[in-house]
């Protein structure tokens, strides 16, 4: 049979319009899926009890125990260098004006509204995201998740919202934990250079901070830890083919939620600074 | 005259996986007390039915009652209410792989009832004993043979004393022995427990061995639903095949053939 003409001057414009078009959809519904995933877990968490589908504090307790306290090592270290970092950059850079002494207040405000949250974000992500998705995908692989809903445990409310919620305590937590760390990193090593005591150095930094740089820190960590949270499970849940579909899911949801953690900071950033 | 109890009505289900029709206008019950085994090829859509019984795909045509509740239609709590009385007992046993037996079978006590620690402690050894897993409750899944982890999904499926035990692929994996004992296993709950047992399985022995009625599946289609003896006897030319081991003669059709080794793309 005769090709009619031009039928493959057609397929090479609309096939990349299709892929695009499909790449579109697919990312319109996983937005779609993890909002819904999210009004599922605030359901449970909000009315659960009453419809026979009740948080459990233990479960909650363990995901705090999992993302926040086995996390302190490694937030500490962080960002203690993190906190020695910016000392060094802000010594260099402010030195040459000769403005040494506004390396405090460079240091705080910028530890507090930016570094201490982005840090302990793309940490936790990295730890605890990618960990929801593995748990939550090879669950699904193996029919766990089946199982659990047939047994009548909602998988939103028994996997998802234990871990939404203890997100939302620790991510907030470790940021302000994080906060001090690396200001006090940033004291042990500009202290010298300016000639003051460390404890100088930390005091001056609790005088010049206003509660609103904390917050700002604080909020952002709010929003980062659904985002974490809802793209680690998602990915999870969506999980098909075996062990290696787990593998590509734990990569995508560090890889996803690091991208829309950086994102949301930047929208954050310029609104609360405005 | 009392007409049997249906526990399972399926009234013209039909399933879909994007442009592909897996089951096509399924009519199917279960009643009360009987060995139900859906016996099928692969492909046949038998999981697919399955997951439909258990309310894990909503219909997109078509009716599946579970115990008088239409699940296309249940609200959360009916199908919780449903959930309560069935037990499933899936493939590779789906075992949660963080928590000890003992812990698995005592889930649904936990999360159902609000019996305290020592009752369910000892109702879920009981259940363990019945499948003859009697003091494993502290090992992992991981530390289980595949037909110790069947048993103990069993002991799982049960705990709760379900009116309906779905069984997916008894045997699957498992050597002749084991499977054997598992089907005694079958056979003996509905006796002792009187639950209503649903087996979804490609293994002829096994169903003649342990069925009540067959419903053979083929290509998203029922062709036959009976007791043991008339499945053997029935004349029908695929469920012979089925039972005889014999290769499917596939008809080529040549125009097909050809448009799909020439086409470029799925249009």
């Amino acid at each position: 049979m005769q090709k009619p003409h031009g039928r493959d001057e057609v397929n090479a414009i609309t096939r990349p319009l299709a892929s695009l078009g499909q790449a579109t959809i697919a990312s319109v519904a996983g937005v779609g899926y993890a909002a819904m995933l999210l009004l599922e877990s605030v359901y449970f968490a909000a009315v659960g009890w009453r419809i026979g589908q009740p948080l459990r504090p233990r479960a909650i307790f363990e995901q705090m125990r999992q993302i926040g306290v086995d996390a302190l090592p490694i937030v500490t270290l962080l960002a203690l260098t993190i906190g020695i970092m910016l000392g060094i950059q802000f010594i260099a850079a402010l030195s040459e004006f000769g403005a040494q002494s506004q390396v405090v207040v460079a240091v705080a405000k910028s530890v507090t509204r930016e570094f201490g949250a982005l840090i302990t974000a793309i940490l936790v992500a990295g730890r605890s995201g990618s960990a929801l998705a593995a748990r939550i995908g090879s669950m699904s692989v193996s029919q766990e998740v089946d199982a659990l809903a047939t047994m009548g445990i909602e998988p939103v409310r028994y996997l998802a919202a234990p871990a939404l919620i203890a997100m939302l305590i620790m991510l907030p937590a470790l940021t302000i934990f994080a906060d001090a760390v690396a200001i006090i990193g940033a004291a042990l090593y500009s202290s010298p250079s300016l000639n003051v005591t460390p404890t100088a150095y930390l005091m001056q930094t609790l005088s010049l901070l206003a509660p609103g740089d904390i917050w700002q820190g604080v909020a952002k960590a709010g929003v980062f830890a659904v985002l974490i949270t809802l793209i680690g499970v998602s990915t999870g849940f969506a999980v098909s083919g075996g062990a290696e579909g787990v593998g590509r899911a734990t990569t995508r949801s560090v890889v996803l939620s690091i991208c829309w953690i950086i994102v949301a900071d930047m929208i954050f950033s310029f609104f609360l600074n405005r | 005259m009392n007409a049997p109890l249906a526990l399972i009505e399926v009234e013209k289900l039909e399933a879909w996986y994007g442009r592909r029709r897996i089951l096509h206008g399924v009519d199917f019950n279960v009643n009360a007390g009987e060995i139900r085994v859906i016996m099928g090829g692969s492909g046949s859509g038998k999981s697919t039915l399955l997951r439909h019984l258990l309310g894990l795909h909503k219909p997109r045509s078509g009716t599946v009652r579970l115990l008088g509740v239409d699940i296309g239609k249940a609200t959360e709590r009916e199908m919780l209410g449903v959930r309560r009385q069935i037990g499933v007992s899936f493939q590779g046993g789906a075992l949660l792989t963080s928590m000890s037996v003992g812990e698995n079978v005592c889930l649904p006590l936990r999360e159902h009832t609000r019996l305290d620690e020592n009752t369910i402690r000892i109702m879920s050894r009981l259940k363990l004993e019945v499948v003859n897993l009697g003091g494993f409750q502290d090992l992992m899944p991981s530390q289980l043979s595949g037909g110790m982890v069947k048993r103990a999904a069993l002991a799982r499926a049960i705990v709760m004393d379900p009116k309906l035990l779905f069984f997916d692929e008894p045997s699957a994996g498992l050597d002749p022995v084991v499977s054997a004992e598992l089907d005694e296993l079958i056979l003996r709950l509905r006796d002792a427990l009187r639950m209503t047992i649903v087996v979804v399985t490609h293994e002829l022995e096994s169903a003649f061995k342990i069925a009540d009625t067959i419903t053979v599946l083929d290509q998203g289609e029922i062709l036959m639903t009976g007791t043991v003896d008339a499945v053997r006897h029935c004349d029908n030319e695929r469920i012979q095949d089925l039972l005889n081991r014999r290769p499917r003669e596939i008809q080529v059709d040549a125009d097909a053939y050809l448009k799909r080794l020439t086409e470029e793309a799925a249009a």
